[in-house]
């Protein structure tokens, strides 16, 4: 009866390996080019949009683990808003409660985010990707109530929520505490980047696309599909928990109701339209969770959801692979 | 009133709709093995449509006929126009358009009929308690309800020959077109006969929950766990496992976590489910073929 999910989908192939490396000093060049980009905003925009930019790498972020678990090993997670919630949660309440300092904090809420992704991946992994998506979904929708429950008030703050400050630029730097949180956002979300980028290139990255594109063969070649699936799932929390802990200091506040089910569901659109299994289509999510439903509300005031569920379905139609996809494909074209 | 029996009859009224939510969901599972996160915005979308039409003056019978049958065309016109395109598409494709449409559904909810609560007239006399302060008119009257939508669906499944056309189209696509079924309109009709089970579960609950547009997520949750604990490819067991979820639900409210953490009960019978048995109590175990 399930012989319509054995079939695998149309085989995605790998382009990274395919291409050759390119020279190093086109590569320093581009890295060059990225950072002096990365860094203008700093000293170009007023503190309101630097925040927002602040936080579209941090929702970059959250995007790229979803994509870890989601994009490159196939289980569909439908509830990374609640490693972002966790995440979160851990800065804030060892940051308020035990006057930790914001850098102290992240390995915290990476290891807790890690554990809880292991488990989470744990249940669902003898079954199809529907099933995690089915329990990751009613994680997400739980979560907001879970913050709020009485046994944890103590810690968490309740309904109230937690309030927190950013972190002091250190002196001898010449910035302010927008520009430094910026700054801290992009070395934090620049040195994930980098690890995913390096994982997905390595044999476990190859082994992660060979399960999601066919289980059987994969296992058939020695993979062990129980322990790289957790493992994935395992990181990709730890991914978007580190988010979630700069989301915390940089919004300087958390409350259980800015975690409910739509954070999950920005995270999966972001990924949808920046495209799926894309390093740099990550950073077009971030960018699009951030700034599109303020788009979506000035076409519609009264119905930016509509909007935006628009905006998905018609991604899926027209561009499937998403704006990272786009570009491979315009590029494909101008190098021919 | 506060006693065990009342809170198990209670549960079993609440039982009742979850059990018809998750047979919407198990019917499109058994249809298309999709699980449709958007059923609880559509099945709250009808019962919004049920109201505006209560408040243009129709009687509370001709409304609740007249939802159904519009519920069942907005099913079909969704399986046309958005699954039917990409149903060769891998699952991520699926999902990602259950999510849109839940999206969109939820907040063009919101848009037409207004964020406010709304109370929803209950069709159920409920002065007082019948059979000595155990139940009232409306928690009897939505379980029969219920009881008949399952019974007719059973009925419609079993001894029509559609019912056994769609049936065949679910179980074996290929060899069902060759004998003649025509598969992409089984699957059609399955979307419809789900929105309009979907829409009753919508109008029963709506008394209890009040109508807003987000009435139906907690719910749709316990349908999900409902379906899950008697096997998401058995709509009999489906129907126990909202019943028996309904029960639990409204026990561990009582008497062991409050009320305040009645979402995670859906997520720890979900979890529990899925490690202990993850075919549901009647479910098939599924073998993968190599």
């Amino acid at each position: 009866m399930s012989a319509t999910e054995d079939v695998p989908a149309t085989p995605v192939l790998v382009q990274e390996a395919a291409r050759p490396a390119l020279p190093a000093w086109q590569l320093g060049a581009i890295l060059a080019l990225g950072a002096a980009v990365a860094l203008v905003p700093m000293f170009a925009l007023e503190s309101f949009q630097l925040f927002q930019l602040t936080m579209a790498v941090i929702m970059a972020l959250a995007v790229l683990g979803l994509n870890v678990v989601t994009g490159y090993n196939g289980q569909i997670s439908l509830g990374h808003g609640a490693f972002y919630a966790v995440g979160a949660y851990c800065t804030a309440v060892l940051m308020s409660h035990g006057d930790w300092s914001f850098w102290a904090t992240l390995p915290v809420s990476a290891a807790v985010c890690a554990g809880l992704g292991f488990l989470v991946g744990f249940p669902a992994l003898r079954l199809g990707g529907l099933y995690l998506a089915l329990t990751t979904f009613s994680l997400a929708v739980a979560v907001p109530q879970i913050l709020k429950h009485k046994a944890i008030e103590d810690w968490t703050g309740g309904v109230q929520g937690l309030f927190l400050v950013k972190p002091d630029p250190p002196s001898w730097l010449p910035l302010n505490a927008d520009q430094w949180m910026y700054l801290v956002a992009l070395i934090v979300s620049a040195a994930l980047f980098f690890l995913a980028w390096n994982l997905i290139r390595s044999r476990i990255g190859r082994a992660l696309m060979a399960i999601r594109d066919n289980p059987t063969a994969a296992e058939a070649m020695g993979m062990d599909i129980a322990s790289l699936k957790t493992r994935a799932f395992a990181v990709s929390a730890m991914i978007t928990g580190v988010a979630g802990s700069l989301g915390a200091v940089a919004i300087e506040f958390v409350a259980p109701d800015s975690f409910t089910f739509a954070v999950s569901i920005s995270l999966f659109v972001g990924m949808v339209v920046g495209g799926v299994a894309s390093i740099l289509g990550s950073i077009f999510g971030g960018l699009f969770v951030l700034f599109v439903p303020n788009l979506a509300e000035e076409i519609s005031k009264a119905a930016p959801g509509v909007i935006y569920g628009a905006i998905l379905i018609g991604f899926l139609f027209v561009l499937p692979d998403g704006f990272a996809g786009l570009l491979r494909r315009l590029a494909a074209r101008w190098r021919r | 009133m506060e006693g065990l029996p009342h809170q198990i009859v209670a549960g079993i009224a609440t039982g009742g709709i979850y059990a018809s939510v998750a047979l919407a969901l198990v019917m499109i599972y058994q249809a298309t093995h999709h699980v449709n996160f958007a059923q609880g915005e559509m099945a709250t979308f009808s019962t919004f449509i049920a109201l505006s039409l209560i408040q243009a003056g129709f009687p509370y019978w001709i409304a609740f006929v007249l939802t159904v049958v519009i519920s069942f065309a907005l099913g079909v016109a969704i399986e046309r126009l958005l699954m039917r395109p990409v149903q060769n598409a891998p699952v991520l494709t699926h999902v990602g358009v259950f999510i849109g449409l839940l999206l969109i559904v939820g907040n063009a909810t919101g848009w037409v009929f207004g964020y406010t609560t709304k109370v929803f007239p209950s069709p159920f006399e409920s002065e007082g308690l019948l059979f000595g302060g155990l139940v009232s008119g409306h928690e009897l009257g939505s379980t029969v309800v219920t009881l008949a939508v399952l019974l007719l669906v059973y009925l419609f499944f079993r001894h029509t020959p559609l019912g056994l056309a769609m049936r065949a189209a679910a179980y074996n696509p290929v060899s069902s077109r060759l004998v003649g079924i025509r598969v992409g309109w089984m699957l059609a009709l399955g979307w419809g006969l789900a929105a309009a089970v979907g829409a009753v579960a919508g109008m029963m609950v709506a008394p209890v929950v009040f109508l807003d547009p987000t009435m139906m997520l907690g719910i749709l949750l316990y349908a999900f766990a409902g379906a899950l604990l008697g096997g998401i490819d058995n709509p009999m067991g489906a129907v126990i496992g909202g019943f028996a979820v309904g029960v639990l639900e409204n026990l561990a409210g009582a008497y062991v976590v409050g009320t305040e953490l009645k979402l995670t009960v859906a997520l720890a019978i979900i979890i529990g489910v899925l490690v202990v048995k993850p075919s549901g109590l009647f479910g098939r175990v599924v073998l993968s073929r190599v």
